[in-house]
């Protein structure tokens, strides 16, 4: 609906510049609304701390054994980092890709719909409180990881470090959002779906091995998922010399970003799909009651 | 940002709107279902004055919630125009939405783990409502509708009755002009229909440019809080008018009920032979007798009781059967067997 591009708002009328502004602030408005409830609530339950930052642990040591048993104690690390970034894939695959699909249950995708802002807002709301709601306990399990293992890294270049791990999470969120609007059109075949991408994913991105490790054909297409890209690069950033990559950091970094645009670019599409289904053609049904 | 004088332009406004649904049977293999054409409404216009509400009856399936899924800008219309406080509801969205709310009957909306304070606050963000007022109108809305005491409990502990009247404050939290309620009570017991229905009564008073549109299967509630009412029946308005104009229009003869004491079963057939008399029957109860007059005019009541008096009866009390709406509703829509056979009739002629 309205888009605000900066060149836009320049030229626009003082009228239409307010209106402009206060889209934006209805926006932003609906954006911490809506996160608000991941970032509250999700601390609510205690039983998180086992869930997401002991089993990962588990996890994480699991590797970590077999690695220290095969004389590879290096690759440690790259576990925990593994480890780490794997709590966001998670999180956008329960609570961005399949929240949609949760929301038309409950009654909410329609009253979003209904919202004066646009529902990107109520999507980047989602993310934004799923990404802060994880780095809680992405960090936990870093640390802790490191701690348990003496891991230490050697950053060489902080910018870049922090640039591929915004690159990726913003990446990563994108395509989750991307994810919320198609599988509304797949109401059933939700859970097969998530089942069916969660563990392979693990894998495929080098969560806990060296992606280059699965050839070059495997992880061209793995680099398509952004935790992929952003992982190696990451790794390549804290752990110098240490392993055979995929690309330079530089260029990683680049890709990321081009990544980004894609797949936030993918969202609003497919929102805007989603949206035409439901209001036009009257083929998505907003509630299943 | 001036709009339409408010004044003139009706809340709610429908001109020919029309909505075909497209059905696909099912994504069967071999394309046996080829797809199925639902007229859901068919040429519906409605004027909705400011400060009304304003009452939606038909049966299920009749078209009710597509309307207002129209004029709340979830679904456009086929053809036709809609528009909310003179602004069309598919050109100025926005502009539509931040005057609008909603709230359905059994909705489950919000996160149970949020407390009801927070919930309504997150739907108050929404709307764009500065979380100091937002919090403010939290407190009055809740006492009003008996929920002072809930403003910090977690939602999934809420009963039935207790949720929807949060529902109905999560709709008015962002001051709505114009309220949408589909089938508000639906599931609730008896004091928590009334007391939603109570606090859109108190609502409505508070400001006399809002305006209610309801849906309802229950007659009683359309009688008791609509001002004006439209029978909708396979997407056809088929009556419109206040719940008065409807039942009256639809009477026929003026009905009373007497109760006879001294009653002689031949005044039976002496009253079915008067004049302006078009029924008349008797019963026996305990030692009174109970008699129903259908009479061409009201005016005639007089003349036939003089004619009993005169015979040696004697009348211990008289009544006027008003119609009800249920009644009026039934008669203009037909009753559920006749449309079943319809609906059935139709699936094999076509
Ligand atoms: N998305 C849809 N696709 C196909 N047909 C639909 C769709 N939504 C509604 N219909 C059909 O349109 C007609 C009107 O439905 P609608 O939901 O408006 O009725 P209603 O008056 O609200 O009924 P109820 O009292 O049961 O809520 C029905 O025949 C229904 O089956
Ligand atoms: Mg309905």
């Amino acid at each position: 609906m309205s888009t605000l591009t900066p060149s836009a708002e320049a030229s626009a009328a003082p009228a239409e510049r307010s209106f402009a502004r206060q889209g934006l602030r209805l926006g932003i408005m609906t954006m911490i609304g809506r996160a608000y409830p991941r970032l509250v609530a999700a601390n609510r339950e205690p039983d998180w701390i086992f869930y997401e930052v002991a089993l990962p642990l588990l996890q994480i040591c699991a590797f970590a054994l077999v690695y220290k048993a095969l004389g590879a104690p290096k690759y440690i690390g790259i576990v925990i980092l593994g480890g780490g970034m794997m709590a966001f894939w998670i999180n956008v695959l329960w609570s961005m890709a399949a929240q949609l699909h949760w929301e038309r249950q409950s009654g909410n995708l329609e009253l979003y719909l209904m919202a004066p802002a646009s529902m990107l807002w109520i999507l980047a709301g989602m993310a934004i409180g799923g990404m802060l709601a994880t780095a809680v306990r992405a960090a936990a399990v870093l640390i802790l990881g490191s701690l348990i293992f003496g891991v230490t890294y050697h950053v060489v270049s902080y910018p870049l470090v922090i640039l591929a791990f915004l690159f990726s999470l913003v990446a990563l969120y994108g395509l989750g959002s991307m994810l919320a609007s198609l599988y509304l059109l797949y109401n059933r075949e939700v859970w097969a779906i998530q089942e069916v991408i969660q563990e392979p994913v693990a894998l495929l991105t080098g969560s806990y091995v060296p992606v280059r490790a699965l050839g070059p054909i495997v992880a061209g297409f793995a680099a398509l998922i952004p935790l992929t890209l952003g992982l190696d690069a990451v790794r390549q950033l804290v752990f110098p010399h240490l392993f055979a990559t995929l690309l330079s950091p530089g260029w990683e970094v680049a890709i990321l970003g081009v990544l980004v645009i894609v797949f936030c670019g993918g969202a609003a599409w497919s929102l805007r799909y989603i949206e035409y289904r439901a209001k036009v053609l009257g083929r998505l049904s907003l509630k299943w009651q | 940002m001036s709009h339409p004088a408010e004044r003139d332009v009706p809340a709610i406004q429908t001109v020919n709107v029309r909505r075909v649904y497209h059905a696909r049977g099912g994504r069967s293999i071999g394309g046996a279902k080829a797809g199925k054409t639902v007229v859901a409404l068919d040429g519906v216009s409605l004027n909705i004055a400011r400060g009304e509400i304003f009452g939606l009856l038909g049966r299920n399936g009749a078209g009710k919630t597509t309307l207002i899924k129209i004029l709340t800008t979830l679904l456009a219309p086929t053809s036709g125009q809609a528009y909310i406080d003179g602004m069309d509801v598919t050109r100025e969205v926005t502009k539509v939405r931040q005057r609008i709310a909603m709230v359905s009957g059994g909705e489950q909306s919000g996160y149970g783990i949020l407390t009801v304070r927070e919930q309504l606050w997150m739907f108050a963000q929404f709307y764009g409502v500065p979380s100091k007022i937002a919090h403010q109108r939290i407190d009055e809305l809740l006492s009003a509708v008996g929920l002072g005491d809930q403003a910090n409990q977690k939602v999934y502990a809420l009963s039935t009755g207790m949720r929807q009247r949060m529902n109905l404050c999560r709709a008015l939290v962002s001051d709505p002009e114009i309220l949408f309620l589909d089938e508000p009570t639906v599931g609730l017991d008896v004091e928590a229909s009334r007391s939603v229905r109570d606090y859109v009564r108190q609502w409505m008073r508070q400001d006399p440019r809002r305006t209610v549109l309801l849906t309802t299967h229950y007659m009683f509630e359309a009688d008791e809080l609509c001002d004006h009412v439209a029978v909708i029946n396979h997407g056809h308005i088929v009556a419109e008018g206040t719940t008065d104009d409807l039942k009256r229009g639809l009477q026929e003869h003026a009905r009373f009920q007497l109760e006879m004491a001294e009653w002689l079963p031949a005044f039976t057939e002496m009253l079915r032979n008067r004049d302006g008399v078009v029924e008349a029957q008797a019963e026996q109860r305990n030692d009174r007798t109970q008699l129903r007059l259908a009479l061409l005019r009201e005016e005639f009541i007089v003349p036939t009781i003089a004619s009993i008096n005169e015979a040696g009866g004697r009348v211990l009390a008289l009544r006027r059967i008003e119609p009800t709406l249920e009644e009026a509703f039934v008669r203009l829509v037909g009753d559920e067997a006749e449309s079943q056979r319809e609906a059935e009739g139709a699936e094999v002629n076509g």
